[in-house]
Protein backbone atom coordinates (compact mmCIF):
# COMPACT_ATOMS: atom_id res chain seq x y z
CA UNK A 1 0.00 0.00 0.00
CA UNK A 2 1.20 3.52 -0.78
CA UNK A 3 -0.02 6.99 -1.69
CA UNK A 4 0.21 8.33 -5.25
CA UNK A 5 0.17 12.04 -6.08
CA UNK A 6 -0.32 13.35 -9.61
CA UNK A 7 1.92 16.33 -10.26
CA UNK A 8 0.52 18.49 -13.03
CA UNK A 9 3.07 20.41 -15.09
CA UNK A 10 2.63 23.49 -17.24
CA UNK A 11 5.41 24.18 -19.74
CA UNK A 12 7.64 21.72 -17.91
CA UNK A 13 7.29 23.42 -14.54
CA UNK A 14 5.39 22.64 -11.35
CA UNK A 15 3.34 25.30 -9.67
CA UNK A 16 2.93 25.96 -5.97
CA UNK A 17 -0.43 24.15 -5.94
CA UNK A 18 1.39 20.99 -7.03
CA UNK A 19 3.92 21.23 -4.19
CA UNK A 20 0.93 21.75 -1.90
CA UNK A 21 -0.67 18.54 -3.16
CA UNK A 22 2.63 16.70 -2.63
CA UNK A 23 2.95 18.12 0.92
CA UNK A 24 -0.65 17.10 1.66
CA UNK A 25 -0.17 13.59 0.26
CA UNK A 26 3.06 13.23 2.26
CA UNK A 27 1.24 14.09 5.50
CA UNK A 28 -1.28 11.33 4.78
CA UNK A 29 1.44 8.84 3.81
CA UNK A 30 3.26 9.56 7.09
CA UNK A 31 0.06 9.01 9.03
CA UNK A 32 -0.41 5.67 7.27
CA UNK A 33 3.29 4.71 7.63
CA UNK A 34 3.72 4.39 3.92
CA UNK A 35 5.64 5.96 1.05
CA UNK A 36 4.64 8.69 -1.33
CA UNK A 37 5.11 8.24 -5.06
CA UNK A 38 4.53 11.06 -7.53
CA UNK A 39 3.55 10.66 -11.17
CA UNK A 40 4.44 13.29 -13.74
CA UNK A 41 3.17 13.25 -17.33
CA UNK A 42 4.75 15.33 -20.09
CA UNK A 43 8.14 16.80 -20.69
CA UNK A 44 9.74 17.78 -17.36
CA UNK A 45 13.47 18.08 -16.67
CA UNK A 46 15.17 15.86 -14.10
CA UNK A 47 16.05 18.91 -11.99
CA UNK A 48 12.40 19.90 -11.79
CA UNK A 49 11.31 16.32 -10.98
CA UNK A 50 13.92 16.18 -8.18
CA UNK A 51 12.21 19.22 -6.62
CA UNK A 52 9.31 16.94 -5.65
CA UNK A 53 11.59 15.24 -3.11
CA UNK A 54 11.74 18.46 -1.15
CA UNK A 55 8.05 18.11 -0.37
CA UNK A 56 8.12 14.44 0.47
CA UNK A 57 7.94 12.30 -2.69
CA UNK A 58 10.41 9.42 -2.36
CA UNK A 59 9.83 8.18 -5.91
CA UNK A 60 8.76 9.94 -9.09
CA UNK A 61 7.27 8.04 -12.02
CA UNK A 62 8.11 9.99 -15.14
CA UNK A 63 5.87 9.47 -18.17
CA UNK A 64 7.51 11.28 -21.06
CA UNK A 65 5.59 9.66 -23.97
CA UNK A 66 5.32 12.03 -26.90
CA UNK A 67 1.58 11.37 -27.39
CA UNK A 68 1.02 12.70 -23.88
CA UNK A 69 2.94 15.93 -24.35
CA UNK A 70 -0.38 17.81 -24.18
CA UNK A 71 -3.17 17.15 -21.72
CA UNK A 72 -5.63 14.49 -22.89
CA UNK A 73 -8.12 13.91 -20.11
CA UNK A 74 -8.98 10.33 -20.99
CA UNK A 75 -5.41 9.11 -21.54
CA UNK A 76 -3.98 10.93 -18.52
CA UNK A 77 -6.65 9.37 -16.29
CA UNK A 78 -5.79 5.90 -17.65
CA UNK A 79 -2.06 6.42 -17.03
CA UNK A 80 -2.59 7.67 -13.46
CA UNK A 81 -4.94 4.77 -12.67
CA UNK A 82 -2.36 2.34 -14.12
CA UNK A 83 0.32 3.88 -11.94
CA UNK A 84 -1.89 3.53 -8.87
CA UNK A 85 -2.30 -0.19 -9.60
CA UNK A 86 1.42 -0.67 -10.27
CA UNK A 87 2.34 1.10 -7.02
CA UNK A 88 -0.38 -0.66 -5.06
CA UNK A 89 -1.62 2.80 -4.09
CA UNK A 90 -5.10 2.98 -2.60
CA UNK A 91 -5.10 6.76 -2.36
CA UNK A 92 -4.57 9.13 -5.28
CA UNK A 93 -4.11 12.83 -4.48
CA UNK A 94 -4.15 15.62 -7.03
CA UNK A 95 -4.66 19.36 -7.18
CA UNK A 96 -8.25 20.51 -7.78
CA UNK A 97 -7.13 22.55 -10.79
CA UNK A 98 -9.06 22.84 -14.07
CA UNK A 99 -7.34 19.69 -15.35
CA UNK A 100 -7.60 18.01 -11.95
CA UNK A 101 -11.37 18.50 -12.01
CA UNK A 102 -11.48 16.57 -15.27
CA UNK A 103 -9.13 13.82 -14.15
CA UNK A 104 -10.22 13.00 -10.60
CA UNK A 105 -13.73 11.72 -11.50
CA UNK A 106 -12.39 9.47 -14.27
CA UNK A 107 -9.66 8.04 -12.03
CA UNK A 108 -12.26 7.48 -9.29
CA UNK A 109 -14.52 5.49 -11.65
CA UNK A 110 -11.59 3.44 -12.97
CA UNK A 111 -10.47 2.51 -9.45
CA UNK A 112 -13.99 2.29 -7.99
CA UNK A 113 -12.76 4.89 -5.56
CA UNK A 114 -14.73 7.32 -3.45
CA UNK A 115 -13.84 10.88 -4.45
CA UNK A 116 -13.62 14.06 -2.44
CA UNK A 117 -12.95 17.11 -4.59
CA UNK A 118 -12.37 20.57 -3.21
CA UNK A 119 -10.78 19.13 -0.05
CA UNK A 120 -9.59 21.80 2.38
CA UNK A 121 -8.11 19.78 5.26
CA UNK A 122 -6.28 16.54 5.98
CA UNK A 123 -8.57 13.54 6.42
CA UNK A 124 -9.77 12.69 9.90
CA UNK A 125 -8.87 9.04 10.51
CA UNK A 126 -10.86 8.61 13.72
CA UNK A 127 -13.21 5.74 13.01
CA UNK A 128 -13.08 6.16 9.25
CA UNK A 129 -11.75 8.41 6.55
CA UNK A 130 -13.55 11.76 6.64
CA UNK A 131 -12.50 14.70 4.50
CA UNK A 132 -13.75 18.27 4.75
CA UNK A 133 -14.61 19.96 1.46
CA UNK A 134 -16.22 23.19 0.38
CA UNK A 135 -19.93 23.02 -0.45
CA UNK A 136 -22.72 25.41 -1.38
CA UNK A 137 -20.15 27.61 -3.12
CA UNK A 138 -18.29 28.50 0.07
CA UNK A 139 -21.44 29.00 2.15
CA UNK A 140 -20.72 25.71 3.98
CA UNK A 141 -18.41 22.72 4.30
CA UNK A 142 -19.39 19.08 3.84
CA UNK A 143 -17.56 16.32 5.69
CA UNK A 144 -17.47 13.35 3.34
CA UNK A 145 -16.71 9.92 4.74
CA UNK A 146 -15.23 7.55 2.17
CA UNK A 147 -15.95 3.87 2.70
CA UNK A 148 -14.38 2.39 -0.43
CA UNK A 149 -10.95 0.65 -0.36
CA UNK A 150 -9.57 3.04 -2.97
CA UNK A 151 -9.86 6.78 -2.57
CA UNK A 152 -9.21 9.93 -4.57
CA UNK A 153 -8.76 13.42 -3.12
CA UNK A 154 -8.56 16.63 -5.18
CA UNK A 155 -7.09 19.33 -2.95
CA UNK A 156 -8.15 22.98 -3.28
CA UNK A 157 -5.27 25.36 -4.04
CA UNK A 158 -4.15 27.50 -1.08
CA UNK A 159 -5.95 25.28 1.43
CA UNK A 160 -3.07 23.31 2.94
CA UNK A 161 0.10 25.24 2.21
CA UNK A 162 3.51 23.96 1.20
CA UNK A 163 5.44 21.92 3.78
CA UNK A 164 9.05 21.03 3.15
CA UNK A 165 10.28 17.51 3.82
CA UNK A 166 13.76 16.25 3.21
CA UNK A 167 13.12 13.12 1.16
CA UNK A 168 15.38 12.38 -1.78
CA UNK A 169 13.33 11.49 -4.84
CA UNK A 170 14.41 8.67 -7.14
CA UNK A 171 13.20 9.03 -10.70
CA UNK A 172 11.85 6.07 -12.62
CA UNK A 173 10.67 6.11 -16.20
CA UNK A 174 7.18 4.71 -16.58
CA UNK A 175 5.95 3.62 -20.00
CA UNK A 176 2.36 2.47 -19.71
CA UNK A 177 0.49 1.15 -22.71
CA UNK A 178 -1.59 3.95 -24.22
CA UNK A 179 -4.83 3.01 -25.99
CA UNK A 180 -5.50 4.91 -29.19
CA UNK A 181 -9.16 5.26 -28.16
CA UNK A 182 -7.95 7.32 -25.20
CA UNK A 183 -6.40 9.88 -27.54
CA UNK A 184 -9.36 11.03 -29.64
CA UNK A 185 -9.64 14.52 -28.14
CA UNK A 186 -6.83 16.58 -29.64
CA UNK A 187 -5.33 19.78 -28.30
CA UNK A 188 -5.15 22.28 -31.16
CA UNK A 189 -3.87 25.33 -29.38
CA UNK A 190 -2.83 26.51 -25.93
CA UNK A 191 -3.09 30.19 -25.11
CA UNK A 192 -1.59 31.15 -21.80
CA UNK A 193 -0.73 34.62 -20.59
CA UNK A 194 2.71 34.04 -19.11
CA UNK A 195 3.06 37.42 -17.45
CA UNK A 196 -0.12 37.14 -15.39
CA UNK A 197 -0.81 35.29 -12.17
CA UNK A 198 -3.69 32.89 -12.63
CA UNK A 199 -6.65 33.62 -10.39
CA UNK A 200 -7.29 30.17 -8.84
CA UNK A 201 -3.63 29.89 -7.78
CA UNK A 202 -3.17 33.48 -6.64
CA UNK A 203 -2.24 34.19 -3.02
CA UNK A 204 -3.28 37.82 -3.37
CA UNK A 205 -6.27 39.06 -5.37
CA UNK A 206 -7.44 42.58 -6.22
CA UNK A 207 -11.06 42.61 -7.33
CA UNK A 208 -13.35 45.37 -8.50
CA UNK A 209 -17.03 45.85 -9.23
CA UNK A 210 -19.56 48.20 -10.70
CA UNK A 211 -18.32 50.97 -8.42
CA UNK A 212 -15.50 51.43 -10.93
CA UNK A 213 -18.09 52.85 -13.39
CA UNK A 214 -16.50 51.51 -16.58
CA UNK A 215 -13.80 49.25 -18.05
CA UNK A 216 -11.62 52.27 -18.81
CA UNK A 217 -11.03 52.72 -15.07
CA UNK A 218 -9.31 49.37 -14.51
CA UNK A 219 -5.84 50.88 -14.93
CA UNK A 220 -5.48 51.59 -11.23
CA UNK A 221 -6.76 48.11 -10.33
CA UNK A 222 -4.14 46.53 -12.56
CA UNK A 223 -1.45 48.82 -11.20
CA UNK A 224 -2.33 47.88 -7.63
CA UNK A 225 -2.38 44.19 -8.54
CA UNK A 226 1.00 44.43 -10.29
CA UNK A 227 2.57 46.16 -7.32
CA UNK A 228 1.27 43.48 -4.97
CA UNK A 229 2.01 40.58 -7.31
CA UNK A 230 -1.72 39.86 -7.20
CA UNK A 231 -4.21 38.48 -9.70
CA UNK A 232 -7.17 40.61 -10.81
CA UNK A 233 -10.79 39.55 -10.39
CA UNK A 234 -14.23 41.09 -10.75
CA UNK A 235 -17.88 40.77 -9.76
CA UNK A 236 -20.64 39.23 -11.89
CA UNK A 237 -22.21 42.47 -13.22
CA UNK A 238 -18.77 43.50 -14.47
CA UNK A 239 -18.16 40.29 -16.43
CA UNK A 240 -21.79 40.24 -17.62
CA UNK A 241 -21.28 43.75 -19.04
CA UNK A 242 -18.07 42.50 -20.72
CA UNK A 243 -15.97 45.07 -18.89
CA UNK A 244 -13.76 42.16 -17.86
CA UNK A 245 -13.44 38.54 -19.11
CA UNK A 246 -15.63 35.79 -17.57
CA UNK A 247 -12.49 34.06 -16.33
CA UNK A 248 -12.10 36.88 -13.79
CA UNK A 249 -15.59 36.51 -12.34
CA UNK A 250 -15.47 35.26 -8.76
CA UNK A 251 -18.62 34.31 -6.90
CA UNK A 252 -21.20 31.57 -6.76
CA UNK A 253 -21.64 31.22 -10.51
CA UNK A 254 -18.06 32.21 -11.32
CA UNK A 255 -15.12 30.66 -9.57
CA UNK A 256 -14.53 30.23 -5.86
CA UNK A 257 -11.17 31.33 -4.54
CA UNK A 258 -9.40 31.27 -1.18
CA UNK A 259 -6.40 33.61 -1.38
CA UNK A 260 -4.47 34.94 1.62
CA UNK A 261 -5.68 38.45 0.78
CA UNK A 262 -8.77 39.56 -1.14
CA UNK A 263 -9.21 43.28 -1.77
CA UNK A 264 -12.72 44.16 -2.98
CA UNK A 265 -13.08 47.61 -4.51
CA UNK A 266 -16.50 48.99 -5.40
CA UNK A 267 -18.23 45.64 -4.80
CA UNK A 268 -21.26 45.75 -2.52
CA UNK A 269 -21.08 42.08 -1.51
CA UNK A 270 -24.18 40.28 -2.74
CA UNK A 271 -24.62 36.86 -1.12
CA UNK A 272 -23.61 35.16 -4.39
CA UNK A 273 -20.35 37.10 -4.52
CA UNK A 274 -19.54 36.47 -0.85
CA UNK A 275 -20.05 32.75 -1.40
CA UNK A 276 -17.12 32.65 -3.81
CA UNK A 277 -14.65 34.61 -1.70
CA UNK A 278 -15.60 34.02 1.93
CA UNK A 279 -12.83 31.50 2.50
CA UNK A 280 -10.20 34.16 1.76
CA UNK A 281 -7.95 34.49 4.77
CA UNK A 282 -7.99 38.32 4.95
CA UNK A 283 -10.66 40.45 3.27
CA UNK A 284 -10.31 44.19 2.63
CA UNK A 285 -13.33 46.14 1.44
CA UNK A 286 -13.22 49.59 -0.10
CA UNK A 287 -16.68 51.00 -0.76
CA UNK A 288 -18.28 54.43 -0.58
CA UNK A 289 -21.48 52.98 0.90
CA UNK A 290 -20.97 52.34 4.64
CA UNK A 291 -24.03 50.05 4.54
CA UNK A 292 -22.54 47.75 1.89
CA UNK A 293 -23.07 44.15 3.13
CA UNK A 294 -19.45 43.33 2.27
CA UNK A 295 -18.23 45.23 5.37
CA UNK A 296 -19.94 42.63 7.56
CA UNK A 297 -17.51 39.92 6.44
CA UNK A 298 -14.43 42.13 5.98
CA UNK A 299 -11.38 42.21 8.21
CA UNK A 300 -10.38 45.71 7.12
CA UNK A 301 -12.56 48.35 5.54
CA UNK A 302 -12.30 51.83 4.13
CA UNK A 303 -15.46 53.82 3.53
CA UNK A 304 -14.74 56.17 0.67
CA UNK A 305 -14.54 56.81 -3.05
CA UNK A 306 -12.39 54.22 -4.82
CA UNK A 307 -11.05 56.90 -7.18
CA UNK A 308 -9.53 58.72 -4.20
CA UNK A 309 -8.61 55.75 -2.00
CA UNK A 310 -6.93 53.45 -4.53
CA UNK A 311 -4.33 56.01 -5.72
CA UNK A 312 -3.45 56.70 -2.08
CA UNK A 313 -2.94 53.00 -1.44
CA UNK A 314 -0.84 52.67 -4.59
CA UNK A 315 1.37 55.54 -3.42
CA UNK A 316 1.68 54.00 0.05
CA UNK A 317 2.57 50.65 -1.44
CA UNK A 318 5.28 52.20 -3.62
CA UNK A 319 6.70 53.91 -0.54
CA UNK A 320 6.48 50.65 1.43
CA UNK A 321 8.40 48.78 -1.24
CA UNK A 322 10.96 51.57 -1.36
CA UNK B 1 -28.24 15.39 -34.05
CA UNK B 2 -29.29 14.45 -30.52
CA UNK B 3 -27.98 16.24 -27.45
CA UNK B 4 -28.49 15.12 -23.88
CA UNK B 5 -28.27 17.86 -21.24
CA UNK B 6 -27.94 16.92 -17.57
CA UNK B 7 -29.73 19.21 -15.17
CA UNK B 8 -29.48 19.43 -11.44
CA UNK B 9 -32.14 20.78 -9.07
CA UNK B 10 -30.34 23.19 -6.71
CA UNK B 11 -31.20 25.84 -4.11
CA UNK B 12 -31.62 29.33 -5.54
CA UNK B 13 -28.38 31.37 -5.42
CA UNK B 14 -29.79 33.76 -2.80
CA UNK B 15 -30.50 30.91 -0.35
CA UNK B 16 -29.15 31.22 3.16
CA UNK B 17 -27.70 27.77 3.79
CA UNK B 18 -28.67 26.06 7.06
CA UNK B 19 -28.73 22.44 8.25
CA UNK B 20 -30.95 20.25 10.41
CA UNK B 21 -30.68 16.95 12.30
CA UNK B 22 -27.48 17.83 14.09
CA UNK B 23 -25.98 19.33 10.93
CA UNK B 24 -26.36 16.16 8.91
CA UNK B 25 -29.03 17.37 6.47
CA UNK B 26 -29.49 20.44 4.31
CA UNK B 27 -32.51 22.39 5.55
CA UNK B 28 -34.87 22.67 2.57
CA UNK B 29 -37.57 24.54 4.49
CA UNK B 30 -38.57 27.67 2.59
CA UNK B 31 -35.90 27.06 -0.05
CA UNK B 32 -36.71 27.80 -3.67
CA UNK B 33 -35.16 25.33 -6.12
CA UNK B 34 -33.91 26.23 -9.58
CA UNK B 35 -32.17 24.70 -12.58
CA UNK B 36 -28.46 24.79 -11.70
CA UNK B 37 -27.24 28.02 -13.38
CA UNK B 38 -24.35 26.30 -15.20
CA UNK B 39 -26.72 23.62 -16.50
CA UNK B 40 -28.84 26.44 -17.94
CA UNK B 41 -25.80 27.59 -19.88
CA UNK B 42 -25.26 24.03 -21.20
CA UNK B 43 -28.95 23.78 -22.10
CA UNK B 44 -28.93 27.15 -23.85
CA UNK B 45 -25.93 26.16 -26.00
CA UNK B 46 -27.56 22.82 -26.84
CA UNK B 47 -30.72 24.64 -27.98
CA UNK B 48 -28.64 27.03 -30.12
CA UNK B 49 -26.82 24.11 -31.78
CA UNK B 50 -30.15 22.45 -32.62
CA UNK B 51 -31.88 25.59 -33.91
CA UNK B 52 -33.44 25.42 -37.37
CA UNK B 53 -34.29 21.75 -37.12
CA UNK B 54 -30.68 20.59 -36.81
CA UNK B 55 -31.46 18.35 -33.88
CA UNK B 56 -33.27 17.68 -30.63
CA UNK B 57 -32.41 18.37 -27.02
CA UNK B 58 -33.32 15.97 -24.22
CA UNK B 59 -32.84 17.00 -20.61
CA UNK B 60 -32.19 14.41 -17.94
CA UNK B 61 -32.46 14.82 -14.19
CA UNK B 62 -31.84 12.33 -11.42
CA UNK B 63 -34.32 13.24 -8.74
CA UNK B 64 -37.55 12.46 -6.99
CA UNK B 65 -40.90 13.79 -8.24
CA UNK B 66 -40.36 17.10 -6.38
CA UNK B 67 -37.83 18.11 -9.06
CA UNK B 68 -40.45 18.13 -11.84
CA UNK B 69 -41.05 21.92 -11.69
CA UNK B 70 -37.32 22.38 -12.36
CA UNK B 71 -37.52 19.94 -15.28
CA UNK B 72 -40.56 21.81 -16.69
CA UNK B 73 -38.52 25.02 -16.46
CA UNK B 74 -35.84 23.39 -18.63
CA UNK B 75 -38.56 22.38 -21.12
CA UNK B 76 -39.86 25.97 -21.06
CA UNK B 77 -36.39 27.23 -21.91
CA UNK B 78 -36.55 25.08 -25.03
CA UNK B 79 -35.64 21.41 -24.48
CA UNK B 80 -37.74 19.05 -26.62
CA UNK B 81 -38.32 16.33 -24.07
CA UNK B 82 -37.21 15.26 -20.62
CA UNK B 83 -36.29 12.20 -18.63
CA UNK B 84 -36.36 11.88 -14.87
CA UNK B 85 -34.50 9.03 -13.21
CA UNK B 86 -36.68 8.40 -10.20
CA UNK B 87 -34.22 8.42 -7.28
CA UNK B 88 -32.67 10.84 -4.82
CA UNK B 89 -29.31 11.85 -6.33
CA UNK B 90 -27.13 10.22 -3.67
CA UNK B 91 -23.86 11.59 -5.02
CA UNK B 92 -22.08 12.34 -8.30
CA UNK B 93 -21.06 8.70 -8.79
CA UNK B 94 -24.65 7.52 -8.50
CA UNK B 95 -25.99 10.35 -10.67
CA UNK B 96 -23.37 9.91 -13.40
CA UNK B 97 -24.00 6.16 -13.49
CA UNK B 98 -27.75 6.66 -13.99
CA UNK B 99 -27.19 9.14 -16.81
CA UNK B 100 -24.60 6.88 -18.45
CA UNK B 101 -27.03 3.94 -18.28
CA UNK B 102 -29.71 6.01 -19.99
CA UNK B 103 -27.26 7.30 -22.61
CA UNK B 104 -26.12 3.74 -23.40
CA UNK B 105 -29.64 2.76 -24.33
CA UNK B 106 -30.32 5.97 -26.28
CA UNK B 107 -27.97 7.29 -28.90
CA UNK B 108 -26.69 10.85 -28.32
CA UNK B 109 -24.06 12.80 -30.27
CA UNK B 110 -23.02 14.75 -27.22
CA UNK B 111 -23.81 15.04 -23.54
CA UNK B 112 -23.57 18.45 -21.90
CA UNK B 113 -23.50 19.34 -18.22
CA UNK B 114 -22.83 22.49 -16.22
CA UNK B 115 -19.29 22.94 -14.91
CA UNK B 116 -20.46 22.11 -11.39
CA UNK B 117 -23.62 22.17 -9.34
CA UNK B 118 -23.83 25.11 -6.99
CA UNK B 119 -24.78 22.88 -4.03
CA UNK B 120 -22.02 20.27 -3.74
CA UNK B 121 -19.69 22.01 -6.23
CA UNK B 122 -18.57 18.66 -7.51
CA UNK B 123 -17.58 19.10 -11.17
CA UNK B 124 -17.66 15.31 -11.17
CA UNK B 125 -20.67 14.17 -13.14
CA UNK B 126 -19.50 15.03 -16.68
CA UNK B 127 -16.13 13.29 -16.44
CA UNK B 128 -17.67 10.29 -14.66
CA UNK B 129 -20.23 9.88 -17.45
CA UNK B 130 -17.33 10.01 -19.92
CA UNK B 131 -15.57 7.25 -18.03
CA UNK B 132 -18.66 5.06 -17.67
CA UNK B 133 -19.25 5.38 -21.42
CA UNK B 134 -15.53 5.25 -22.31
CA UNK B 135 -15.78 8.42 -24.41
CA UNK B 136 -13.79 11.69 -24.17
CA UNK B 137 -14.81 14.27 -21.59
CA UNK B 138 -13.77 17.90 -21.56
CA UNK B 139 -14.29 19.69 -18.29
CA UNK B 140 -15.03 23.38 -17.84
CA UNK B 141 -15.43 24.68 -21.36
CA UNK B 142 -16.26 28.24 -22.31
CA UNK B 143 -16.91 27.82 -26.04
CA UNK B 144 -18.45 25.00 -28.08
CA UNK B 145 -18.82 24.79 -31.84
CA UNK B 146 -20.00 21.75 -33.79
CA UNK B 147 -19.81 21.30 -37.58
CA UNK B 148 -21.88 18.12 -37.72
CA UNK B 149 -18.96 15.75 -37.17
CA UNK B 150 -16.27 17.54 -35.18
CA UNK B 151 -16.68 19.67 -32.09
CA UNK B 152 -14.22 22.42 -31.29
CA UNK B 153 -14.23 23.53 -27.68
CA UNK B 154 -12.28 25.97 -25.60
CA UNK B 155 -11.37 24.68 -22.19
CA UNK B 156 -10.44 26.85 -19.24
CA UNK B 157 -6.87 26.41 -17.96
CA UNK B 158 -5.03 28.40 -15.30
CA UNK B 159 -4.23 31.75 -16.86
CA UNK B 160 -5.59 30.99 -20.31
CA UNK B 161 -7.40 28.53 -22.54
CA UNK B 162 -6.85 25.36 -24.50
CA UNK B 163 -8.58 24.64 -27.80
CA UNK B 164 -9.56 20.98 -28.12
CA UNK B 165 -11.10 19.22 -31.09
CA UNK B 166 -13.07 16.02 -30.74
CA UNK B 167 -14.74 13.80 -33.32
CA UNK B 168 -17.38 11.34 -32.23
CA UNK B 169 -19.36 11.19 -29.05
CA UNK B 170 -18.18 13.22 -26.09
CA UNK B 171 -19.21 14.79 -22.80
CA UNK B 172 -18.46 18.39 -21.84
CA UNK B 173 -19.16 20.53 -18.79
CA UNK B 174 -20.04 24.12 -19.62
CA UNK B 175 -19.05 27.33 -17.84
CA UNK B 176 -19.91 30.96 -18.46
CA UNK B 177 -19.11 32.08 -21.96
CA UNK B 178 -20.42 28.90 -23.64
CA UNK B 179 -23.81 30.61 -24.10
CA UNK B 180 -26.01 33.29 -22.64
CA UNK B 181 -28.58 31.62 -20.40
CA UNK B 182 -31.95 31.74 -22.18
CA UNK B 183 -35.04 32.99 -20.39
CA UNK B 184 -38.27 31.11 -21.10
CA UNK B 185 -40.93 33.06 -23.01
CA UNK B 186 -44.70 32.66 -22.62
CA UNK B 187 -44.95 30.24 -25.54
CA UNK B 188 -42.18 28.14 -24.01
CA UNK B 189 -43.90 28.07 -20.64
CA UNK B 190 -47.22 27.02 -22.21
CA UNK B 191 -45.72 24.30 -24.40
CA UNK B 192 -43.58 22.95 -21.54
CA UNK B 193 -46.71 21.61 -19.89
CA UNK B 194 -47.36 19.18 -22.69
CA UNK B 195 -43.83 18.20 -23.72
CA UNK B 196 -42.98 14.55 -22.96
CA UNK B 197 -41.46 13.84 -19.54
CA UNK B 198 -40.54 10.18 -19.16
CA UNK B 199 -39.82 8.67 -15.76
CA UNK B 200 -37.38 5.76 -15.58
CA UNK B 201 -36.27 3.78 -12.55
CA UNK B 202 -32.73 3.93 -11.20
CA UNK B 203 -30.17 1.14 -11.58
CA UNK B 204 -28.42 -0.07 -8.42
CA UNK B 205 -24.77 0.80 -7.87
CA UNK B 206 -22.48 0.49 -4.84
CA UNK B 207 -21.94 3.39 -2.44
CA UNK B 208 -18.34 4.60 -2.10
CA UNK B 209 -18.86 7.33 0.45
CA UNK B 210 -21.30 9.90 1.73
CA UNK B 211 -21.61 13.26 3.41
CA UNK B 212 -21.76 12.62 7.14
CA UNK B 213 -21.78 16.17 8.48
CA UNK B 214 -22.05 19.80 7.42
CA UNK B 215 -20.34 22.83 8.89
CA UNK B 216 -20.86 26.52 8.34
CA UNK B 217 -17.84 28.82 8.17
CA UNK B 218 -16.76 30.42 11.43
CA UNK B 219 -18.00 34.01 11.65
CA UNK B 220 -15.36 36.67 11.16
CA UNK B 221 -14.50 39.25 13.81
CA UNK B 222 -15.69 42.84 13.46
CA UNK B 223 -14.30 44.88 10.59
CA UNK B 224 -11.45 47.25 11.41
CA UNK B 225 -12.21 50.51 9.67
CA UNK B 226 -9.39 52.66 8.36
CA UNK B 227 -10.43 56.32 7.93
CA UNK B 228 -10.46 57.38 4.27
CA UNK B 229 -8.10 60.28 4.93
CA UNK B 230 -5.51 57.80 6.30
CA UNK B 231 -6.01 55.19 3.58
CA UNK B 232 -2.22 54.66 3.42
CA UNK B 233 -2.42 53.05 6.84
CA UNK B 234 -4.03 50.00 5.24
CA UNK B 235 -0.68 48.97 3.75
CA UNK B 236 0.99 49.12 7.19
CA UNK B 237 -1.81 47.04 8.72
CA UNK B 238 -1.63 44.42 5.98
CA UNK B 239 2.13 44.23 6.43
CA UNK B 240 2.58 44.31 10.20
CA UNK B 241 -0.74 43.06 11.57
CA UNK B 242 -2.32 40.76 9.00
CA UNK B 243 1.13 39.83 7.62
CA UNK B 244 -0.22 39.09 4.15
CA UNK B 245 2.00 41.45 2.16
Amino acid sequence: MSVLVYVEQADGKFKKSVFEAVSYAKAIADNQNTNLTAISIGNVSETELKELGKYGASKVLNVAADQLKNFVNQAYASVIAEAAKKEDANLVVLSNSFSGKGLAPRIAVKLKAGLVDGAVELPNFDGGFAVKKTAFSGKAFAITTLTSDNKVIALNPNAFGVKENSAEATIENFTPEIKSTDLTAIVKEIVRATNKISLPDAELVVSAGRGLKGPENWGMIEELADLLGAATACSKPVSDADWRPHSEHVGQTGIAISPNLYIAIGISGAIQHLAGVSSSKVIVVINKDPEAPFFKVADYGIVGDAFEIVPKIIAALKAHKG
Amino acid sequence: MKILVCISNVPDTTTKITFTNDNTQFNTAGVQFIVNPYDEIALSRAIELCEGGKGTVTVINVGESATEPTIRKALAIGADDAVRVNAAPRDAYFTAFQIAEYAKANDFNMILCGRESIDYNGSQVAAMIGEFLDIPSISIIKKLDFDGTTATVEREIEGGKEVVSVTGKFVASCAEGTAEAKIPNMRGIMSARTKPLTVVEAVAIEELGKVTKFETPAPRGAVKLVPAENAEELITLLHTEAKVI
